[in-house]
């Protein structure tokens, strides 16, 4: 299984952790994920006004790119995600978009949608499947309950992201059994987070940390885990604001919870450290 | 407030409808995507209210609300919006209607120094000037 290997910039900054869990754990699975030559940021955001076409073309080139090496494009971060995807959504349904972007381009294949992007847990389900996973699994995560946070960009809009059931969604939970873990089910697991409200409006994300948080403990997680960068830094940090004595939890990427029960996890310390 | 045919065919609710790509008059008012919506109660228009002054053609209400700024793009409402709208493109549509003015962005490149120190990720802040700048 070889991939072409789209990072986005906040896995090479913020958020090397993911990175460099997910990689490891690739290489230990035998999941070839090749890094773009050439890639730029997605644009973090997908343009909602409809005459914003400049902020996906970054999208479009590495589609494109993927596509003439024959290999689907592989994500990590929600965000890039889904941006990606829905640049590709306006691609094939939007002719008028969809000249403008090749005539402005110049690829040297005419681009119509037939790249595919692919999010590294799509990946280990749909592709590796859960059982294969689970197989090679060295240090089952056994005893461990664990909330899987979803936030909004993976699942949302439901009929363009087609990631899972965006109401009830279970592919977290599913791949935190292959790796022996117990999921825990609670209720805010599909809200949202408050994103890049955080900016300039912590008061807001705090509260809606609070609730994600909160939940989760009432249904006895010991760990939540999560897939976007801009989701750790809110339920991390913004869980610094619970007044003290109040229990926290601890937040993971997906992918280090993988390395580990891959029994890799040393090997990301080594490189994270070095 | 006043209703008005003026009002109804005022370039600022064609631009929002062009810009969004949705058609207000479609929205029934069931309120779904107010009880869905996880920042509603720091919202000064809830959001069914935010489509019912745009279906009554009052786009300065909306214009000058706070609510366009807080919507967190998070696209609950319009996953459960029975009648297809899908808000969060009004939301941006109103937004980039303003943001394009000049001298209307709301992010200042020399306060960033200070966010990225308390961890932000580069996510957050490309994020935040495509939302709150231009
Ligand atoms: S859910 Fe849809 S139809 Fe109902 S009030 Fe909101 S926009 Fe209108
Ligand atoms: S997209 Fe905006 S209005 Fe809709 S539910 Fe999310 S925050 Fe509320």
């Amino acid at each position: 299984m070889r991939y072409s290997y789209y990072p986005g910039c906040t896995l090479k900054t913020t958020a090397t952790v993911l990175e460099e869990s997910a990689l490891e754990s690739a290489r230990s699975l035998g999941i070839e994920l090749v890094e773009q030559e050439e890639w730029q940021c997605c644009g973090a955001v997908f343009p909602l006004a409809t005459d914003e076409m400049a902020a996906f073309l970054s999208s479009v080139r590495s589609l494109s790119a993927a596509s003439e090496a024959g290999e689907k494009l592989l994500t990590l971060c929600a965000a890039c995600h889904h941006v990606i995807k829905r640049a590709n959504h306006v691609i094939i349904n939007n002719s008028d978009v969809r000249e403008k972007v090749n005539n402005y381009l110049e690829l040297d294949d005419y681009y119509g949608g037939q790249g595919e992007v692919i999010h590294y847990l799509e990946m280990l389900r749909d592709e590796l499947g859960f059982e294969e996973l689970s197989s090679k699994i060295k240090q089952p995560l056994e005893g461990r309950r664990v909330a899987a946070y979803y936030g909004c960009l993976l699942l949302r809009p439901a009929k363009i992201m087609q990631f899972d059931n965006a109401e009830n969604p279970s592919i977290m939970e599913d791949f935190l059994a292959a790796l022996g873990a117990e999921a825990v089910d609670y209720p805010y697991r599909t809200e949202c987070c408050g994103v890049y409200l955080s900016v300039n409006n912590e008061e807001i994300v705090s509260g809606m940390v609070d609730k994600i948080i909160s939940s989760a403990l009432r249904y006895g997680a010991e760990a939540i885990v999560n897939a976007c960068p801009l989701c750790h830094y809110n339920l991390l940090e913004l869980q610094k604001k619970t007044p003290e004595g109040e229990p926290t939890l601890p937040v993971y990427y997906f992918t280090e919870l993988l390395a580990e029960a891959l029994g890799v996890n040393s090997t990301v310390k080594d490189s994270a450290a070095g | 407030m006043k209703v008005t045919t003026e009002n109804l065919r005022s370039n600022i609710i064609k631009d929002i409808a062009e810009i969004s790509g949705e058609n207000v008059a479609e929205c029934y008012q069931c309120g779904k995507c107010t009880a869905a919506c996880p920042v509603n109660q720091a919202m000064d228009i809830l959001p069914h209210q935010v489509l019912r002054l745009l279906q009554l053609g009052l786009a300065d209400e909306v214009m000058n609300c706070k609510t366009i700024w807080i919507c967190a793009s998070c696209f609950t409402c319009a996953g459960r919006c029975p009648r297809d709208v899908d808000l969060a493109n009004v939301m941006e549509a109103v937004r980039v209607i303003l943001l394009r003015k000049r001298d209307s962005t709301m992010l200042k490149a020399e306060d960033m120094p200070e966010v990225l120190a308390k961890g932000m990720p580069e996510q957050g802040i490309v994020s935040g000037f495509r939302k709150y700048a231009k």
